[in-house]
């Protein structure tokens, strides 16, 4: 019998990355991700692991790199302004087809922003998280419970498509503690052999080379379109979310993260209040879960997208219902946390304009 | 055709097997051949090349991963550092060495470069002074020496507005971490020589465990100076070496000590915080 802990999010995701193998950490101060950092430094040697704090974002983005290619799991964490500098390092990852971990406990922005939480990184993490054509993996747990085991999950999904994968949290996530059973830890022999891996050849294979550089345009063509058949695997297979009293739904919204938390509240009390709410939530937020929010199209009145931003993840939402239905928006920005009142009156208000 | 040559004659000088073969990308008359080989020869004469693992640049050197038979990746700008120091902490076992250029290790990966090196990691960092932006076509670097004329300072570096040129090496020294720095060109045969013999010293640190171990080389750039290579190293003796002056700047093995973190313990003797055996023996007396 598994045995529940209390946790907070920061430290559930830290502590689930070292039993999902990960020995290398390579971090750098910034709120509200530091527990993260902190439950490394404290434990990784405990495990013979390496917690480093590196120079800047981007050093640490580029030790992640560095290990990766050496063939370890590895893992960084920061938060929104932290990412921006990452982006360099991630876009070479992709480039490279390096397998890494990249946690983002959000914070308000743009610039410097706020310290508390925001979901205002969505373009950034599914569109474009570095310069040129690439995707990344983009989990989003709610509670801290997924948050341990979507950190797990990362490394396996992140070595399966060597990809880069992010866990989106956000402040108010990774500083909360909630019970949490932990994933049963990995054992060494059961990580993924990677022949790739530039760790010396021993003189028994010709030289391995971890490279994103591609001097004749056509080859690099020819990559791209490789990566993106890697992609549209990932989108066929990878898909995630949940659906919350969506049977019925007149009004369906769609929420992650510590939004959904609030979504799901206002669901229940419209629902006490006679309308029929519901809530897709994305656990993948790419690939977007196009299958779950599109399911809905039919029987909805409405969606109603639920976001700590000025709106970001409504574009995507509306590119899956393609205008059959009224697609609105609420949102709280710049570390407001929408409270589940704000969102039930906007989905009474949803109602009875499309009720009629 | 060597078959049947090698029965009556005698190999005296031949590729290192570490240095693959193919034909380089680099300009007639570019130093870099000869340190990439210089560091290639150590590979084999250490037999080190199944258990190194290189990082290249950006810059002039950025496909050196297409030439050197070692184990490769490719860094982005200034990051090379950042790289080798992650490689090395996941495989501390294997050797682990950074090639960079002056743009690339002192302008854009200044941060990566001292914070390297103010750890300690146990790498090798060669790099490749020719105070100037070789790849994109001769621009202002940080090495670049005052009034020197490039595409970015086309009147002349004036430092009372591009600053001062960096020396990189003396500014390493002034950090706890490395063990061995030395400043070395290869316009001669006997200057060659002595680079190779510090470049060999700064792989066999590594391997030996003393630690960070730097070897700055000056050089040319006869395509974006404008010269022939021959009157690029003459240019070179006459504005570059007075200003990057020849030598071992730091030596921890020759002053006495194992390693760079024996030679860093004696230089913060005095604070107390960083020796609290000492503190013990006192609070015990």
């Amino acid at each position: 019998m598994a045995q529940k802990v209390l946790m907070k999010g920061n430290e559930a995701m830290a502590e689930a990355a070292m039993r999902a193998g990960c020995r290398f950490f390579f971090g750098y101060p910034i709120t509200p991700q530091t527990e993260v950092a902190a439950y490394m430094a404290k434990n990784m040697p405990k495990v013979g692991g390496t917690y480093l704090q590196a120079e800047s974002e981007v050093a640490a983005i580029n030790m992640v790199y560095g290990a990766a290619a050496a063939g370890a799991r590895v893992m960084t964490s920061s938060s929104s302004p932290g990412i921006s500098l990452k982006s360099e390092g991630i876009s070479y990852m992709a480039g490279a087809d390096l397998p890494g971990v990249i946690i983002n406990v959000q914070r308000g922005g743009p610039g410097l922003g706020s310290i508390q939480p925001s979901q205002a990184d969505y373009w950034q993490a599914t569109k474009a998280t570095g310069h040129g054509d690439f995707q990344i993996v983009v989990y989003a747990p709610s509670t801290v419970q997924e948050m341990a085991d979507y950190a797990f999950a990362a490394f396996d999904t992140a070595d399966k498509y060597r990809v880069p994968v992010m866990i989106m949290a956000d402040g108010l996530l990774g500083q909360m503690m909630e019970p949490v059973v932990l994933p049963e830890p990995k054992a060494a022999g059961d990580l993924p052999e990677k022949p790739w891996a530039t760790c010396g050849h021993g003189m028994a294979r010709p030289h391995n080379v971890v490279n994103s550089l591609y001097l004749t345009a056509e080859d690099l063509d020819a990559l791209n379109r490789e990566r993106y058949e890697r992609y549209a695997v990932i989108k066929e297979n990878e898909q995630e979310a949940e659906c919350y009293r969506t049977e019925d739904a007149d009004i369906v919204l769609v929420a992650y993260g510590a939004s959904a938390r609030i979504a799901r509240s206002a669901v229940n009390a419209a629902r006490d209040a006679g309308i029929k709410a519901g809530l897709v939530r994305p656990i993948t937020l790419w690939p977007f879960p196009e299958r779950a929010v599109g399911a809905q199209v039919d029987g909805a009145k409405a969606f109603l997208v639920v976001e700590m931003s000025m709106g970001q993840m409504v574009e995507d939402v509306r590119l899956v219902v393609e205008g059959r239905v009224p697609v609105e928006f609420y949102g709280r920005a710049g570390g407001v946390i929408p409270t589940p009142d704000e969102v039930l009156a906007a989905i009474v208000a949803l109602n009875e304009k499309v009720g009629e | 055709m060597a078959e049947t040559e090698s029965k009556d004659m005698k190999v005296v000088y031949e590729r290192p097997h570490s240095l693959l073969p193919v034909v380089t990308n680099f300009c007639p008359g570019c130093p870099h051949g000869i340190v990439e080989r210089l560091i290639c020869e150590t590979m084999d004469e250490l037999g080190i090349e199944g258990e190194t693992i290189g990082v290249a640049p950006v810059g002039c050197a950025v496909i050196s991963y297409d030439f050197f038979g070692c184990d490769m990746i490719e860094a982005a700008h200034g990051r090379a550092p950042a790289v080798a120091t992650a490689v090395k902490r996941v495989h501390p076992d294997k050797v682990v060495f950074s090639y960079q250029g002056d743009g690339d290790l002192a302008s854009i990966g200044m941060a990566e470069t001292i914070h390297a090196a103010t750890r300690g990691e146990n790498i090798t960092v060669i790099f490749i002074n020719n105070a100037i932006y070789g790849m994109t076509g001769g621009q202002m670097a940080p090495t670049s020496l005052p009034n020197q004329v490039t595409q970015t300072s086309p009147y002349g570096r004036d430092v009372a507005t591009a600053g001062n040129p960096i020396r990189v090496s003396e500014l390493l020294n002034a950090l706890d971490g490395p063990a061995y720095i030395e400043r070395v060109t290869v316009d001669s045969p006997k200057n060659v020589r002595k680079a190779k013999k510090a470049i060999k010293k700064a792989f066999q640190n590594q391997i030996d465990g003393v630690g960070y171990s730097f070897i700055e080389v000056v050089s040319t750039c006869p395509t974006n100076w404008g010269m022939t290579p021959q009157a690029a190293f003459a240019w070179m003796r006459e504005n570059m070496l007075p200003y990057y002056p020849l030598g071992v700047v730091r030596d921890v093995v020759a002053d006495g000590f194992a390693n760079a973190a024996e030679a860093a313990s004696a230089r913060n003797a005095a604070c107390p915080i960083a020796h609290p055996e000492k503190a013990e023996e006192g609070e015990a007396k």
